[in-house]
């Protein structure tokens, strides 16, 4: 953000009412915060995402995490996962459990979740375009479990609109994607009341480069058009956004990185409050998850990092988070050893416990500089709203690339700072080392995994009942074709063992498939 | 002087197409012909293109972690369509192991986080047809 000052004044805030703008942490507009005492009353959680190889290698990192001290799950899925293809799919070569764990059926979730027990735990899942269809793994393993869905809690990211703006991760298109979205939420809301249905994230519209207003403004705007869409589906509004979750990234500017928390806390509990109606005050609270820039790590003298992640870890802190994610130092490398992964955890262990960050709540609170820089982010995101309205909203935005072209502008425009050195990156563009050291272990996976998931995967299709799986499928795609809410036939699917691959293709013979509009560079 | 002409591939199931833009940008403000093939080409769609286009230089983006998959079979094809002499390049999430072994089958240098476009740029340059 352009700056026209260094030092901060009362006039600079002049106009901030304390009651309206501020309160008390706890109070409307949760400026400070979304309780009376944060992390005195409890601290934040520390989950970090994790995923690799077949379900049985995520598991034992789960276990180890969890000995560790860490407080919640978060599944990291492998691509093909992500984007609805088996294992077995030809698109899936070379790609099976590299990124995150390879999921393709319930067999796998229940590998994955084998000796932990649901019931107690909180699991974050990172899956989009078919949340709907790991969410009812989820919720099969759990009953397997014997545990009580009305016991879950947990989220599932399930955001299709930044896919398509920033992550690209998507297999329908829009219309479709948003009804599945609802689906869920509905059913979550009726059956699995602890359970976060979808997670906004701006995390990944950061991650593609767009500037700090933008992912607020983008998330937020992404979070009135489900507001919107679940309204028009007949829910009544205190019934479901008490549940919304949000998903933040922590990136490198360190005082606009607490103001954007903090304002996004505001922008919500305000639209939620005057614009939806809400009445119910927690129907006005934003909670929401950070994890430290991806790419603000470089693979230049990596173990530089580790100070990186920490600073950004501080300003989810300060920001008031809920739940936080700190990358391993070795990301830009690999993906993070079980060492690595232990830094990150013990790097959030060390803000809870040995700098006093639990002895006041929003301490920079009323400070000049965060005051303002607050009042500046509401402002620019309400510009940017003002914007997408008069585009015709969310979707026609997307139509019109106006959001993938905003993000790869800011993006062009950071890379060209960091080249003119307008903005200085340690190691990179300056206090470069001539020899790079390079000592980081690299974290491998076993080829070999591939085959064997793949081998998993035939064996499972001779074993199951066909008939059954067939019926269940038939059954989905009818349904898919009506109103109908798709989460109980899902649910049969998954529990009949027919895999993801073979759930999205009955729903991709109903809905199509997306087909992004074709971008100018 | 005829201007350098280069495809700039998303392969593999990632998303990710930050640097690939970046790149594309890069490239075309220092003179070059860029075309992009936008997300998750296969590797029969891109050496197609690279054919069709008459590139001299295919830059390749992937940051799923199947880069020791795809790259071999890229640059296998590149040379079965007689594209022998065009420089193979590309960028990601690529250990330096991977890197290297990428380079003793022929394929040009992989760049990652932190490096400058205009490296990439200079690259090119040096590098482009050895034809």
């Amino acid at each position: 953000m352009k700056k026209d000052k260094i030092c901060y004044l009362p006039s600079d805030v002049s106009g901030l009412r304390y009651a309206r703008d501020l309160a008390r942490p706890g109070q409307f507009p949760f400026t400070r915060g979304i309780y009376p005492n944060m992390y005195a009353g409890k601290l934040w959680t520390m989950r970090e995402f994790s995923g690799f190889g077949l379900a049985r290698d995520t598991n034992k990192r789960f276990h180890f995490l969890l000995n560790s001290g860490q407080t919640g799950l978060s599944v990291a899925f492998d691509l093909p996962t992500l984007m609805g293809f088996d294992s077995d799919h030809p698109k899936a070569v070379g790609e099976v459990g590299l990124g995150g764990v390879a999921i393709d059926s319930l067999e796998d979730i229940e590998e994955l979740f084998n000796g932990i027990p649901l019931a107690k735990v909180s699991t974050s899942m990172t899956i989009n375009a078919p949340a709907a269809i790991i969410f009812a793994m989820y919720l099969a393993c759990a009953r397997k479990q014997r545990a009580k869905l009305a016991q879950l809690n947990g989220t599932i990211q399930n955001d299709i609109l930044k896919e398509y703006m920033a992550q690209k991760e998507w297999i329908f298109p829009p219309r479709p994607s948003l009804r599945l979205i609802v689906d869920t939420v509905r059913f979550a809301t009726r059956y699995v009341p602890k359970w976060n249905a979808i997670s906004i994230s701006g995390y990944h519209i950061r991650e593609a480069g767009s500037t700090a207003v933008q992912e607020l403004a983008f998330t937020l705007a992404n979070g009135f058009t489900y507001v919107e869409e679940i309204l028009r589906a007949g829910l009544k509004i205190d019934r479901f956004a008490p549940r919304l979750s949000f998903f933040f990234n922590a990136h490198q500017n360190f005082f606009e990185e607490i103001a954007k928390f903090r304002a996004a806390r505001r922008i919500w509990a305000r639209h939620l409050r005057y614009r939806y109606q809400a009445r119910d005050p927690k129907s006005w609270r934003m909670r929401f998850h950070v994890q430290t820039a991806g790419c603000s790590l470089m693979a230049q003298q990596p173990e530089n990092n580790i100070a990186r992640t920490a600073y950004e870890a501080l300003s989810a802190v300060l920001g008031g988070a809920q739940s936080l994610h700190t990358n391993g130092y070795d990301e830009p490398l690999c993906l993070p050893t079980h060492e690595s992964a232990q830094i990150a955890l013990r790097t959030q262990q060390i803000l809870a416990h040995e700098l006093g960050l639990k002895e006041a709540v929003d301490p920079l609170g009323g400070s000049y500089y965060m005051e303002r820089l607050t009042n500046q982010m509401e402002e620019m995101a309400e510009s940017y709203f003002r914007k997408i309205r008069s585009l015709g909203g969310v979707l026609k935005g997307l139509e019109e690339n106006f959001f993938q072209r905003e993000i790869a502008n800011a993006a062009y425009q950071y890379q060209k700072e960091v080249e003119a050195k307008e903005r200085i990156i340690v190691g990179v563009n300056e206090y470069v080392n001539k020899e790079e050291l390079w000592r980081v272990p690299i974290f491998k996976i076993d080829p070999r995994r591939e085959r064997e998931q793949k081998v998993r995967l035939k064996r499972l299709r001779k074993r199951r009942s066909s008939n059954r799986v067939r019926k269940s499928l038939d059954q989905l795609k009818r349904k898919a074709a009506t109103e109908e809410n798709l989460m109980p036939h899902i649910l049969d699917s998954v529990e009949a063992y027919a895999t993801i691959g073979e759930i999205v293709d009955s729903l991709k013979e109903v809905f199509g498939e997306y087909q992004e509009p074709p971008s100018a560079l | 002087m005829k201007r350098i002409r280069v495809l700039l591939a998303k392969a593999g199931l990632d998303g990710h197409d930050r640097g690939v833009k970046v790149i594309a940008r890069a490239l075309r403000d220092a003179g070059m012909e860029v075309i992009y093939t936008g997300l998750r080409q296969s590797v029969n769609a891109i050496v197609r293109s690279a054919v069709q286009e008459d590139v001299d230089v295919v830059a390749v983006s992937i940051l799923s972690g199947a880069h020791m998959t795809l790259f071999p079979k890229i640059w296998k094809g590149l040379k079965r369509y007689g594209k022998r002499d065009v420089l193979l390049t590309g960028g990601g999430i690529i250990p330096r192991q991977d890197q290297e072994r990428l380079a003793k089958l022929g394929i040009g240098r992989m760049f990652g986080p932190g490096d400058s476009t205009q490296e990439i740029v200079r690259y090119i340059h040096k590098n482009k047809n050895r034809r």
